[in-house]
């Protein structure tokens, strides 16, 4: 038995992921071609590396086909109902930082909080006679923080890319996504409602719960741990 | 304790049982259908019932919902069918994501028991609360009441503007935005209504932004003098705050309670009429043999329950047991009605029994 390892499999966080990996001593790399989702582990035995897409990864890890797994915690913690009953998080691993946001058009000087959010989509939905929507792909995560918060009379509408440009082409009302440099936002004459974000995600290490493990892979993530510098 | 695996047969057989109590007491059976059209629930209940029901699509009738309670199907068959007055039980499968609460089934049967009588509110509740304490009474269960309709008309009541007392009542669902605006509009509020004016202003002052989306100018206009106005009005007093707080933590057995309330009503008779009739109701229920003397009574309970529940509210549940969802829940939804009747309002009472919550408290014992 292997300890299987989940990582994204393209783009800045494969190389990041592997990045942080090396620095203590674990080698991943992609075998073969460009083209093939396959990987090498050095530097330690037992441990076999698993290329995925990000967004898949937390399936994963919940359904225990891997024992470990890289991706952001937003995706975990939206996708997976009760998420730290699936999974452990092991280690935020400093890259990868985006928030989750809600953002209004910049033109709505009357809106800044949420409390403004509100009072506005009482009013939209008395005058329109509908609830006021939200684009976003985090349904789960916006949700629960709207409900938090007290937030009524939105909807939530999905949106599984260029959010941004919702508002304008006038499907939505309001956006919930992730960004990390409020660029896109502005560009799209959105702004950010002030206070907390929804989430401060980054690339996070996390250990399925439900994978079946045994006394050789216990073993090999007591190795992994102890290289990883990551302490009980 | 070993865990009893209870049958759906023998959850179907107890769901029978409850159903043909009602019968008994005089209700009409009905059946509704499982797939709803998801529109009307959606509005009326917004991204909560979302986040519970299951949802799937039909190519001619659009979005649908797999019936995720009995409530809204009987309140519209009987508007577009029934007489008055009317009581209506019935049994089936009702559909809930348990994403919270992965252990609790998804899939589970009610059995319900509704009243559409104005003649006599106090005395329907009664009848509805007792039916049910009278069908339960061998499962030794506690039963806890309240009545949103009193902390409804002590917000009615407040001096101070519409506005306010509107977004107060918006929230009464809400308890934490409810406790926030309460702060907003009190004495402890005044800096934060100048500071969110002034925020605006200094918005206002930013070079115009292109404006896009369907919110409109007018909306904003509209918002801003709102935010004028209320910085300009003097708080809620303190003696109001007071009073709504002494309200909402209003919690003791039925007669204590009414006395407090009697007390409270000196200073805030707007709820005078809601008391009297939580009075005409402890009456009720007295004659129809519950013991109301040891009867508890909280005035914030149900609020988070259902929103649209806006009097008389009552639960039953497992002592020790905080494992179980309770055994049956019920209340008064004449806003529910108001909603779906488009203006047309018809009082309505009436709760539902979880038959398998029941049976594994007796498999339990």
């Amino acid at each position: 038995m292997v300890v299987k390892l989940g990582v994204p499999s393209k783009g800045r966080l494969m190389e990041k992921t592997f990045e942080w990996f090396s620095e203590r001593g674990v080698m991943l790399s992609r075998a073969g071609s460009e083209r093939e989702y396959s990987g090498a582990v050095e530097g330690i035995e037992g441990v076999e590396l698993v290329l995925l897409s990000a967004s898949e990864i937390p399936r994963e890890l919940a359904a225990g086909r891997i024992h470990m797994g890289v991706t952001g915690s937003d995706l975990v913690r939206d996708k997976l109902a009760s998420w730290d009953s699936k999974v452990i998080e092991m280690a935020p691993m400093g890259f990868g930082h985006a928030d989750l946001i809600i953002a209004v058009p910049k033109a709505w000087v009357d809106v800044d909080t949420l409390d403004d959010l509100d009072a506005a989509a009482a009013a939209f939905r008395a005058r329109h006679g509908f609830r006021l929507r939200i684009a976003t792909k985090y349904h789960h995560l916006i949700r629960e923080f709207l409900k938090q918060n007290g937030v009524a009379d939105y909807q939530l509408v999905d949106s599984q890319g260029a959010t941004e440009g919702t508002v304008k082409n006038l499907t939505a009302e309001a956006i919930a996504d992730i960004t990390s440099t409020g660029e896109t936002l502005r560009a799209n004459h959105l702004k950010i409602l002030s206070g907390d974000p929804v989430h401060c995600s980054q690339a996070t290490l996390f250990k399925s719960r439900m994978a079946h493990w045994t006394d050789d892979t216990r073993a090999t993530l007591v190795t992994l741990k102890d290289m990883l510098g990551l302490g009980d | 304790m070993a865990r009893v695996e209870i049958t759906k047969a023998a959850i179907k057989a107890e769901a029978a049982r409850l159903k043909a109590f009602f019968e008994a007491e005089g209700a009409l059976p009905v059946e509704m259908d499982i797939l709803l059209p998801a529109e009307v629930l959606l509005d009326l209940y917004g991204e909560d019932i979302r986040a519970r029901a299951y949802m799937t699509q039909d190519p001619e009738r659009g979005e649908m919902m797999l019936r995720p309670d009995f409530t809204v199907p009987v309140v519209q068959e009987h508007m577009s069918n029934g007489a008055e007055p009317a009581r209506y039980t019935y049994a089936g499968e009702v559909f809930r994501k348990q994403e919270d609460m992965p252990t609790r089934a998804n899939e589970y049967f009610q059995v319900g028991y509704e009243v559409f009588d104005g003649s006599d509110p106090a005395a329907a509740d009664a009848e509805v609360f007792a039916n049910f304490a009278n069908v339960l009474s061998d499962s030794g269960l506690r039963a806890a009441t309240g009545d949103i309709g009193i902390l409804k008309a002590a917000v009615a009541g407040l001096k101070t503007t519409e506005r306010r007392r509107a977004a107060l009542l918006r929230h009464i669902w809400r308890p934490r935005r409810f406790r926030a605006l309460m702060t907003r509009f009190s004495e402890a509020g005044t800096t934060l209504r100048l500071q969110n004016l002034e925020r605006v202003r200094a918005n206002l002052a930013q070079p115009e932004a292109p404006f896009i989306g369907l919110r409109t100018q007018t909306e904003i206009d509209t918002r801003i003098k709102a935010l004028e106005e209320d910085a300009a009005e003097p708080p809620i007093s303190a003696g109001e705050i007071e009073l709504l707080d002494d309200i909402l933590s209003l919690k003791e057995t039925l007669p204590h309670v009414l006395s407090q309330l009697r007390d409270i009503t000196v200073d805030l008779p707007a709820i005078s009429d809601a008391v009297s009739l939580l009075s005409r109701r402890t009456d009720a229920l007295a004659k129809r043999g519950v013991d109301v003397d040891s009867l508890d009574f909280e005035a914030s309970y149900g609020r988070t329950s259902m929103e649209y529940y806006d009097g008389f509210v009552f639960g039953f549940y497992a002592e020790g047991r905080p494992d179980l969802p309770p055994v049956a829940t019920g209340g008064r939804y004449d806003a529910l009605t108001a909603v779906l009747g488009q203006g047309r309002s018809i009082p309505a009472v009436g709760g539902v029994i979880r038959p398998n919550v029941l049976l594994s408290l007796k498999g339990g014992a």
